[in-house]
């Protein structure tokens, strides 16, 4: 969160001398996840919702739906809506206040690891003429130790897969009743990785401090084969064999973090 | 939905997966009071770049004592697209696009000759249709030069993505909305990826044809940015002079 944060130069030079020695300052190798970790339903007045954890890092994800009007371009189709708050809680570098830059870019990038999973049919979403189901996720991070994308994107996944869908009557919801659940495709719940480049070295979920010593950082959503989403961010520059390499190591993840998910519910 | 993206093997606008869309238009200088500015006709896009500075950075609280500091604000006019009438102001979109866009110019702006102060880049996509990320921040660049702000190198920008089944550089409208994913990326001269974005779904094969094409499209806009220049500045420069505050 460069926004916010300065890390003295004594830290970074810290932690650049292990990258020249191949290790990290937590003892991961490069390509190694913290230990990630769900809650379901923590929050069970929402449809769906979910705590991520990820090392020390915690991201709270809620679904609320409602019957809304759908999009005039799009008619039959549901609706998904994401907003994020970086909780002044969970760190000392996060401020209250509006949404900004920071949190305006974390939702939707999760947003778009949801939407182009296709793990949410929104099709289905339809009720009647002029009346579709929209998806209100919601992303409050509690606990800030580096990557929030990636806990981001599991505490998302966990919701959906966890949301009830209220039973429909004349077209508003009686909350007090379920129909089942939303219509999900679990096998395309998306996952993450976020990878921070530090002096040339490419580090897997970057805990704050490589976070905030970082070059540039790229976050991919992705499926089983499938990038569905990508962002680089942070000053800095990747090379392609960069991009690429990034791309197999997060592949390589799928199935460990599908894991989690799977135990999730 | 599934519309038709490809007819007899050519996309619908008649190009081949690897042309740029036409016209494409790079013009600077064309403001006179913006120390750098640009203009850019790019398919239906029509941008316009200005910046100010190296200026005292204000409010102070954004003055960086080591290096100075980039503002850079994109927005779209309210009649930009075809749909309704958009609305004025930075909206969620236009924040993150701001933001890529900073992150891009800060790896080629020398900004560490400019201790606390500001150089804003400002864009205005007076007419959109699809691609303004990548044409905005192809403008910028180019307005920065104008500008006479020490540049490490030129950058340049373009989307590549896939539209009926295929990889396809430079994506219109409709390819955007109706195609499986957009990839808009923009390099250093050298070949840094500065920016980097995508939705929708490739495999990694995809997704480097996609980055390939990306590279080749980029290298003809720098093509373009020195031919603007070459025009600009090809004429005696006391009548090219401007004021500069």
């Amino acid at each position: 969160m460069s926004k916010y944060s300065v890390i003295s130069n004594v830290r970074k030079e810290f932690i650049s001398s292990f990258l020249k020695k191949k290790e990290r300052v937590d003892g991961r190798a490069f390509d190694e996840m913290r230990s990630a970790d769900i809650q379901v339903n923590p929050v069970p007045h929402a449809e769906g919702s979910a705590i991520a954890s990820l090392g020390k890092t915690q991201v709270l994800a809620g679904i609320k739906l409602d019957i809304v009007e759908p999009f005039p371009d799009e008619p039959t189709k549901g609706v998904l809506i994401s907003n994020a708050e970086l909780l002044p809680l969970a760190s000392k570098y996060f401020e209250p206040g509006p949404p900004n830059e920071v949190s305006i870019e974390f939702a939707r990038v999760v947003d778009r690891a949801v939407r182009h999973s296709e793990a949410l049919d929104m099709e289905k979403l339809f009720v009647e003429d002029e009346k579709v189901i929209g998806v209100f996720m919601d992303l409050y991070v509690v606990d800030y130790d580096g990557n929030l994308f990636d806990a981001a994107v599991l505490a998302a996944s966990a919701a959906l897969k966890n949301c009830r869908l209220p039973k429909i009557e004349d077209g508003k919801f009686v909350r007090t009743e379920s129909s089942g659940n939303l219509p999900i495709e679990e096998k395309n719940l998306p996952v993450s990785c976020t990878f921070s480049k530090i002096d040339g070295s490419i580090l897997l979920d970057p805990g704050m401090d490589e976070e905030m010593a970082s070059d540039a950082m790229m976050t991919l959503g992705f499926t089983d084969g499938h990038v569905v989403s990508m962002q680089k961010r942070g000053t800095g520059s990747f090379k392609k064999s960069e991009v690429l390499n990034m791309v197999d190591i997060a592949f390589s993840k799928h199935d460990g973090l599908k894991k989690v998910l799977e135990v999730s519910s | 939905m599934d519309v038709e993206l490809f007819k007899d093997g050519k996309r619908l606008d008649g190009r081949d997966v690897e042309d740029l869309r036409k016209p494409l238009k790079l013009e600077v200088g064309v403001l006179q009071k913006a120390n750098g500015s640009a203009y850019m006709e790019w398919g239906k896009n029509k941008i316009l770049a200005g910046v100010f500075g190296p200026k005292e950075a204000i409010p102070k609280h954004l003055a960086n004592p080591e290096r100075g500091v980039i503002r850079c604000i994109y927005t779209m006019s309210t009649f930009a697209g075809l749909e309704d009438h958009g609305r004025m102001g930075p909206n969620r979109r236009s924040i993150e696009i701001s933001k890529v866009m900073r992150e891009a110019l800060e790896n080629v702006v020398m900004l560490e000759k400019f201790p606390s102060t500001i150089i804003e880049v400002y864009v205005i996509v007076l007419q959109s249709e699809g691609g303004t990320r990548v044409s905005s921040l192809t403008a910028a660049a180019a307005a920065l030069m104008d500008a006479g702000i020490p540049m490490k190198e030129p950058i340049a920008a373009v989307a590549a993505g896939k539209a009926g089944g295929k990889v396809i550089l430079d994506l219109n409208k409709d390819e955007d909305n109706y195609g499986e994913a957009d990839v808009p990326m923009a390099f250093t001269k050298s070949g840094d990826i500065v920016l980097f974005q995508m939705d929708g779904k490739l495999s990694k094969e995809e997704l480097e044809t996609a980055i390939d094409y990306g590279w080749k499209g980029t290298e003809k806009l720098f093509e373009l940015q020195r031919k603007a220049f070459e025009e600009e500045y090809s004429e005696p420069l006391d009548k090219k002079l401007r004021m500069v505050e």
